[in-house]
């Protein structure tokens, strides 16, 4: 991993140390899809950032940089996370995947993949990644009975939550498409439901 | 013919998009490349009196920054827009008076917050009204659109009818936002150029940088691989590029500039606010005598562009007499510019929401109003149409909704809360093709090479263009490879006006088809670089038409508006479109439906304000400017006629991308109407305004 570009700019006159920390930045180490990366990381930079400049990894996408698209969706220990809000500094150990790693080290894409461009669930594609990690993080979350605004309240708790087109339209609200793909993306995930 | 157009056929780049290996602009990581970030101004109107970046320049990994006093000269463009960090003006807020440089987006972020700008601030002005005395009638509109059109005595024709609809209608600033912000990365090597945009064309591009630089275009090369989105707003170059390359120069690095959600409302340009006035005169059976349909709307102080919101009127009903005006200021606000079907979008609200007020006068079904004033000729030109099946659209769409049996009664279908209604209204959209060039080239592998400098902004221009081609040179589709996105490549106009396919699938065809011809006199085996033909459509696309073209459409929607919280859900919608012949039906229904979710957002969350105090827009992120969300969209459908049209191009196709948007938010309008009995006239219809509108017609 090249982390020259990251550890030329300490603060002036503050010589970093060997791992090149200094108050500004610190080694970090992220498992990504499955391999480590240690990394001096500024403090400043988001996972989104770090994913897209230090590992050359853009499958993220930053539509806003705001938490307020989805695009950039990734999943931080299995959870669907916009990576734009997260501080990659403060995920020191944790386990990311990107769309990139969803397929594995296979040939054969995920199904959620293969189910998209069956469905032709996308047109410019930049919203796509993000919406293709946000689902696979939305099916284990109904998997592990998580409810979401629109579940029945008197659904059992802690059972699998089935997933309706209510519930995969509500579950999806994060993440925007402004090519206007939304049906075909829940008829894509309705397509992978187990 | 193998039959390849109409199939069905995947993407061909769509294992990249789903994958995350589609490169778009920002995506290069060319070695040694830098990251800027802009500074817009923050005064409405006014001059930058200085520019301290002194702070800025000690920020670490600030390499430099740009102002309007040490950035590279550009020659005079013709599009003021592009003529950044070049003089102290600042025309609007929001414009960019410096750029920093640096080797993060961290530390060009942090400089940009360190830059001290002083202005010399004016008074400004950026409310528009109805009666604005800044108000002129343009000599043209967008698209070469006449401003004002008359014919006979509307005024006399609309006094002495039976039945009169005099309204104003309202739409307000609509911001495209594509979903990947406006990006361009640019490297300078040995006096060239290269340049990777987020563009809907990059031969415009191009040819602008050669112009701002003084360079030769054959020093330039601009790329678009992947676009994530345009919907208009990058239909020509936007200051992002130009930025660019004046950092890359200035600096001797490969620079990005990726403009901040939040700063693409004011300089990538907007939907101008319109303000309608329509005046429907009509006889007891409904036959139009009068029409006239005014439109005010706003620009810049650099840059004339009129939404041309009064135009469609001028296609759509037959009407002896009629006026179509447009009538623009000039306020210190930024440049409007395109956003998914200009005009049609926003005049089609208004006109389609007044047809919809003279059913209700007339009492009369609104399907069979519009029936009635199907004209033989296009009102406004005279022309014959080259095809028109509006009616059949209607037809059709009515027998799909279910339409028939409909309770015209407005505000009788209550469920509980909630208010249940129906609506529907047209939708047009012209057919407008440029003229392209293509080469096509057989290999002796037995594949074909298609080269054009199309871009898919996620049209699926690739995969269409493959279809025309391999119909033309009557082989399999699989056969056939396809080059675009680069200026590299045989030159082609943008993506932009739905003329993309028919501009660029017309000179595909050409080329392919004197390929086929060529191949056919070639004996033996092919030579190693295989056997090229060449296409210019140059002369025959762009030639005049003897017919009015146009495609034609018909929206439905369903809705049902919450009297509690005055929350409108369209549970259906529905489109059936009359446009030539669809080339593929896949991507094509997608861009359709694309369109209807567009208009969805149009008629109930998407709304801009321009701020008086100080002069910009108020919702310029996603989190106050609220695009459709999965939530808001139901069930869409979309449908097409086969409709054969010889006056078109060799694909018989008209464009698509643009006319799902255009009544669709007429038709949520009208649906609301017939719920509620509330006629709405400003949209969008959010949870406030149709609250306090029941409220208002209760008491
Ligand atoms: S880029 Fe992270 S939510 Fe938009
Ligand atoms: S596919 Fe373009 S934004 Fe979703």
């Amino acid at each position: 991993m090249d982390t020259r570009s990251v550890r030329q700019y300490g603060p002036p006159g503050k010589v970093p140390d060997d791992m090149g920390n200094d108050q500004h930045h610190s080694e970090t180490t992220l498992r990504v899809n499955g391999k480590p990366h240690t990394l001096t990381v500024d403090h400043r930079r988001v996972l989104l950032d770090l994913l897209r400049e230090d590992l050359g990894l853009t499958g993220a996408k930053k539509g806003c940089d705001h938490g307020q698209c989805g695009a950039c969706t990734v999943l931080v220990d299995g959870r669907r996370l916009n990576s734009c809000l997260l501080f990659a500094v403060a995920l020191d150990g944790c386990d990311v995947t990107t769309v990139e790693g969803l397929a594995g080290d296979g040939e054969e894409p995920h199904p959620l993949q293969r189910a998209f461009l069956e469905r032709d669930a996308f047109q410019c594609g930049y919203c796509t990644p993000g919406q293709i990690c946000s689902a696979v993080g939305v099916l284990a979350e109904a998997a592990a009975g998580h409810p979401s605004h629109v579940t029945d309240p008197g659904a059992p708790s802690g059972q699998p939550v089935p997933l309706d087109r209510d519930e995969i339209r509500e579950r999806l609200s994060g993440n925007l498409c402004r090519c206007g793909a939304y049906p075909r993306i829940a008829e894509a995930v309705e397509d992978v439901i187990p | 013919m193998t039959g390849s157009v109409g199939a069905p056929a995947e993407r061909r780049e769509g294992r990249e998009k789903v994958s995350g290996t589609a490169r778009y602009a920002a995506e290069y990581h060319v070695p040694g490349r830098a990251q800027a970030w802009p500074v817009p101004a923050a005064v409405a109107r006014g001059r930058v009196t200085g520019v301290d970046t002194a702070a800025a320049l000690t920020v670490p990994g600030v390499l430099a920054v740009l102002t309007h006093e040490n950035a590279p000269r550009l020659r005079e463009p013709d599009d003021a827009t592009l003529a950044v960090l070049q003089d102290p003006r600042v025309p609007h807020r929001g414009w960019f008076v410096a750029l920093v440089v640096a080797e993060t987006l961290e530390a060009a972020r942090a400089g940009a917050a360190a830059v001290r700008v002083a202005y010399d601030a004016e008074g400004h002005d950026v409310a528009l009204t109805a009666s604005h005395p800044g108000l002129y009638v343009p000599e043209e509109a967008n698209a070469g659109a006449p401003g004002l059109r008359e014919q006979g005595d509307p005024d006399g024709a609309f006094d002495s009818a039976a039945a009169r609809v005099d309204v104003v209608y309202r739409v307000p600033p609509l911001h495209n936002h594509p979903m990947e912000p406006h990006a361009s990365t640019a490297r300078w090597e040995d006096g060239r150029l290269t340049v990777h945009t987020s563009s809907q064309g990059t031969n415009a591009v191009r040819a602008a940088l050669a112009g701002l630089f003084g360079l030769p275009e054959e020093r330039i090369v601009v790329t678009a691989e992947h676009v994530g989105g345009g919907f208009g707003s990058k239909g020509t170059p936007r200051p992002d590029v130009v930025l660019a390359a004046m950092a890359a120069r200035q600096t001797g690095r490969p620079v990005t500039v990726s403009l901040p959600r939040r700063y693409l409302p004011a300089v990538v340009g907007h939907r101008a606010p319109t303000l309608h006035r329509l005046r429907l005169g009509a006889d007891e059976d409904g036959h139009l005598s009068s029409l006239t349909h005014e439109v005010g709307t706003h620009t810049s102080r650099i840059k004339e562009f009129v939404e041309h919101a009064a135009v469609p009127a001028r296609v759509m009903y037959a009407a002896p007499h009629r006026r179509t005006v447009h009538r623009v200021a000039a306020l210190d606000v930024p440049s409007p510019s395109w956003m998914r079907a200009p005009g049609e979008a926003p005049g089609m609200y208004a006109l389609e929401s007044a047809m919809d007020e003279l059913a209700t006068e007339l009492d009369m079904d609104p399907i069979e109003l519009r029936v009635r004033n199907e004209p033989d000729v296009e009102p406004d030109s005279g022309l014959p149409f080259s095809s028109r099946h509006l009616v059949e659209c209607l037809r059709e769409g009515a027998r799909r909704f279910g339409w028939a049996g409909r309770d015209p009664r407005p505000g009788t279908r209550r469920e509980g809360p909630l208010l249940r209604g129906t609506g529907v209204a047209a939708a047009t959209y012209p057919v407008m093709v440029g003229p392209s060039t293509a080469a096509a080239r057989a290999l002796p592998d037995g594949t074909y090479l298609v080269r054009v400098n199309a871009t898919d902004i996620g049209t699926g221009a690739r995969t269409v263009l493959a279809q025309v081609g391999a119909d033309a040179l009557g082989v399999p589709l699989e056969r056939v490879r396809i080059e675009i996105g680069s200026s590299e490549l045989p030159s082609a106009p943008l993506a932009g006006g739905s003329s993309g396919t028919a501009s660029w699938g017309w000179a595909v065809h050409e080329a392919c088809a004197r390929l086929a011809r060529r191949l056919a006199e070639h004996t033996g085996p092919l030579p190693e670089q295989g056997v090229e033909a060449r296409a210019d459509t140059t002369g025959t696309a762009d030639a005049e038409s003897e017919r009015a073209r146009h495609a034609f459409g018909a929206h439905f929607a369903e809705v049902a508006v919450d009297t509690v919280s005055g929350e409108v859900r369209v549970g259906r919608l529905l489109g059936v479109y009359a446009a030539g012949r669809v080339l593929n039906a896949r991507t094509g229904r997608s861009q359709f439906v694309g369109g209807m979710t567009m208009g969805l957002g149009m008629a109930l969350t998407e709304g801009s304000t321009m701020d008086a105090a100080f002069g910009d827009f108020t919702e310029s992120d996603l989190a106050s400017y609220h695009v459709p969300v999965h939530a808001d969209v139901g069930e869409i459908e979309a449908h097409w006629l086969d409709e054969d049209d010889p006056w078109l191009n060799p694909m018989g196709s008209k464009g698509i991308g643009e006319i799902g948007i255009v009544g669709t938010a007429a038709a949520i309008g009208n649906a609301v109407h017939h719920a509620t009995g509330v006629r709405f006239r400003e949209l969008p219809l959010t949870p406030d305004r149709v609250l306090t509108g029941m409220l208002g017609a209760r008491a």
